[in-house]
């Protein structure tokens, strides 16, 4: 189900937030409204943290992760790291990784089994993503652009990119990330499609200049409409828990 | 000199440096190298990187060297209304964007022009009137300039009419413009605007409606000679070289002509010009109509009196003592042959010619003894050339003695010398002038103590009885005349008179080819040659050849209005 909202009257929600099967991250706004509409969707089954990176809000763009991990940019403070590590179920590894590409969110877009990266990310920095994420990574660039984590939202079931992605790029990343992706767009037109939504398994959260059609592009190729939160968490604890002792 | 920073060398290489930040930040670490196809930045830092960059936008060098996938663009969903469209930068489709923005929005759509209906113009303000047809192209740039202004905001793609009721007083224009809209996306649209005609007459119709006699500047052409001969000619070097074309009437006067203009400069411009083709004398003067106080601005009527000099072709002139001793002594009696805007005087006995200047006459200006009217028939009974054949200024003449009579009066018969030894033969009849028979007043010749005047002078060959057999046919060429207002006060005789005096200008102009190398003469199309006439005459009276004819403009509208033919 998707979900439009606002962080203090702007519409860019993946800017502000991270939602992941496991966890979800929420800056710090000035009223609780932005917080508890992720709470009301969210709060019996994942934990909702309030955080900070490195002193700013803009959280969903400096970091990336999944349900395996979550990277952090360097100069996140060690309060901030801590706080992390504890507000973070303890399968969730976190990590600080030192890059000069500091906008991790910006720089890679991952699910849980794939990650697409900036060209120009080290190769150090890679081997940590595969890593720390578990997944396989991929330089790519999405219509030209190489900022592939602002212009691609990805989940495990389906992806949406930039508007002027063409026929062949689509096909070639859908291979790769063997998720089916539309071309669309988000916040009536605008183009930079993580920095509208924020977007996992079952839920998606857009900004609310979002149009009708967008919305329902949205349901559509993440297939959030039939989506039953309950099911896939409990698919996951299954794959966690190896043995009833 | 330090060594320039990446961005500078490649700045000076004509490379957009926006490349240049991603690559490297330290200047230590980093050579360019050049190579055939463009040049590499090697970075060492933090690990060998090599990128190639491609100067200039070149993509068939591209090809050659690497792979390029071919792209196709998909379709996305327009975010308002779902259809299926070509991602634009604004990722609407084209009439939900349309609903959004109006570039329109803030541009006239209606239009108030003043038209005057007398002379269809159209006002450009403050002062300006264009005069266009409807639906013109003129009229299509006065009104996409009128809305200037507007079109500076949007930028103009096409303008066409629509038609509308010429009889409605509404001119409609389609425009279509182009504006840039939300983030870079160019929008088009089209969008009609409305101009309502209102009349109002311009300030030339309004001062010919108040006043049509209203003249600023007249041109007062006088020649003080009982004939009509130089206004004939003038007429048709007039037609000839347009020079009348501003004149707004002209009117015909006893002994001249005048013609009026609506402006000053006009009235000088056609001064001058007669004062390049005849010998003139010209004074002006002006008279004050009103004066507005309050700016300081005088109308004026301008009038200029420009007289001809009374010489003309054919006549015999007694020089002044004082005119002909600066002329090198020439012989008192001489024969006007040529008028211009200088005079050329030919003395019969001597054949010498000389040339008078306009401003040579006027020093000392005289008058002629005897005019062409006066000119009398003889016929040659006898020649006998006494000299051989001499080039005067383009004429041949051979000085020849030669028995003559008067037709009129067989009884008397003169010997005389005379210039036309080359044309004349026995049994030809010749027009001279009687000195014998003349009773001359003239000062000039009392002046010449023991002068002997000559009995005859001859002047030129008659072909009266040639001409008798084609009384009444049509010649072969025609003139135009210009439009002349005639005063009606004058009889019938005067009308008649003006006729021979007309038909005897053709007849000059037939005879003389010299006379007619400035004129155009057109085709005459209703004149047939007949059998007859190609026999009988041979080659003794002259005609215009048929190439010397233009053949006649047809007449068009406009023509219609300024010449008349007459044939």
């Amino acid at each position: 189900m998707a979900t439009r909202l606002q962080f203090e009257n702007s519409c860019e929600v993946g800017v502000f937030s991270k939602l992941t099967n496991a966890y979800c991250l929420v800056a710090i706004g000035g009223s609780e409204n932005f917080y508890s509409a992720f709470e009301s969707e969210l709060a019996d089954v994942i934990p909702v943290v309030k955080t900070s990176i490195s002193g700013t809000r803009i959280i969903g763009r400096l970091c990336a992760g999944n349900k395996n991990g979550l990277l952090v940019p360097h100069n996140t403070t060690d309060q901030e790291l801590q706080h992390l590590r504890n507000s973070l179920p303890d399968q969730v590894v976190v990590q600080r990784i030192d890059e000069k590409l500091s906008a991790l969110g910006n720089c890679i877009a991952c699910n849980d089994h794939v990650a697409l990266t900036h060209t120009d990310l080290d190769k150090e920095t890679e081997e940590i993503i595969a890593d720390v994420l578990g997944v396989e990574v991929f330089r790519q660039t999405i219509a030209g652009n190489i900022l592939v984590g602002s212009y691609c939202a990805l989940s495990n079931r389906g992806g949406l990119v930039h508007p002027h992605t063409s026929i062949e790029d689509l096909d070639e990343l859908s291979t790769l990330l063997q998720v089916p992706l539309v071309a669309g767009t988000i916040n009536r037109g605008s183009e930079v499609i993580a920095a509208g939504m924020t977007v996992n398994d079952w839920t998606a959260f857009c900004g609310s200049d979002t149009t009708a059609t967008e919305l329902s592009v949205i349901e559509s190729v993440f297939k959030l409409r039939e989506a039953q939160p309950t099911a896939i968490v409990n698919e996951m604890r299954n794959s966690l828990i190896d043995s009833y002792v | 000199m330090g060594r320039l920073s990446i961005k500078e060398k490649l700045l000076k290489w004509g490379v957009a440096t926006s490349a240049v930040c991603m690559l490297c930040e330290d200047e230590e670490e980093s050579q360019v190298i050049s190579s055939p196809n463009g040049f590499a930045i090697l970075s060492s830092f933090p690990f060998p990187l090599l990128f190639i960059l491609q100067i200039g936008g070149d993509k068939g060098a591209m090809a050659s060297n690497m792979f390029v996938v071919p792209q196709t663009r998909g379709t996305v969903l327009c975010c308002k209304c779902g259809i299926s469209m070509a991602p634009n930068p604004a990722n609407m489709c084209v009439t939900c964007l349309r609903s959004e923005v109006d570039i329109t929005e803030g541009l006239r759509k209606h239009v108030t022009i003043m038209h005057c209906p007398e002379c269809d113009s159209y006002l450009q303000p403050p002062r300006t009137w264009i005069k266009a047809q409807l639906e013109s192209k003129e009229l299509l740039t006065f009104c996409v300039k009128r809305l200037e202004t507007d079109l500076k905001k949007v930028r103009l793609v096409n303008a066409e009419f629509i038609w509308t009721e010429p009889h409605s007083k509404r001119l409609k224009v389609k425009l279509k413009v182009q504006k840039e809209v939300l983030n870079g996306a160019i929008l088009e649209q089209s969008y009609v605007v409305e101009y309502v005609q209102q009349d109002h007459m311009c300030e030339s119709c309004t001062r010919i409606q108040a006043n049509p006699d209203q003249w600023v500047a007249s041109v007062q052409l006088r020649q003080r000679v009982t004939h009509r001969r130089t206004f004939f000619y003038l007429e048709q070097l007039i037609l000839k070289h347009d020079a009348a074309a501003h004149a707004i009437k002209i009117k015909q006067m006893d002994q001249g002509i005048d013609f009026f203009f609506a402006n000053r400069s006009h009235a000088v411009k056609f001064v001058e010009f007669l004062g390049k083709v005849s010998p003139t004398k010209s004074r002006h003067d002006k008279q004050l109509v009103s004066h507005d106080p309050k700016n300081n601005s005088y109308n004026y009527k301008y009038t200029f009196s420009v007289e001809i000099s009374p010489i003309c072709r054919e006549d015999l002139i007694c020089l002044p003592p004082r005119v002909a001793t600066s002329l090198g002594n020439l012989g008192p009696l001489v024969i006007c042959t040529k008028v211009t805007n200088n005079i050329a005087l030919l003395d019969p006995i001597t054949l010498r010619q000389c040339f008078l200047d306009t401003e040579q006459y006027w020093r000392h200006s005289f008058k002629s003894l005897l005019g062409s009217r006066q000119l009398v028939e003889y016929d040659v009974f006898n020649i006998e050339v006494v000299s051989p054949e001499y080039n005067v200024g383009g004429s041949k003449y051979v000085i020849a003695d030669a028995e003559v009579a008067r037709v009129s009066d067989y009884g008397k018969l003169f010997y005389i010398r005379t210039h036309l030894g080359h044309i004349l033969k026995p049994g030809d009849r010749a027009l001279g002038y009687d000195l014998y028979g003349a009773n001359s007043n003239d000062i000039e010749l009392d002046k010449y103590k023991g002068l002997v005047l000559p009995e005859a002078i001859l002047i030129k060959k008659s072909y009266e009885e040639k001409r008798q057999k084609k009384r009444g046919k049509p010649r072969p060429w025609k003139l135009k005349s210009l439009d002349m207002e005639v005063d009606e006060s004058r009889g019938r005789a005067n009308e008649q008179k003006m006729d021979s005096e007309y038909e005897e200008f053709l007849r000059d102009l037939e005879e003389n080819p010299e006379l007619r190398f400035n004129l155009s003469l057109y085709r005459n199309k209703d004149y047939q040659p007949s059998e007859m006439v190609s026999v009988s005459d041979g080659d003794d009276l002259p005609s215009v050849p048929l190439e010397e004819l233009l053949a006649d403009l047809e007449l068009s509208e406009q023509e219609d209005g300024e010449d008349s033919m007459r044939e």
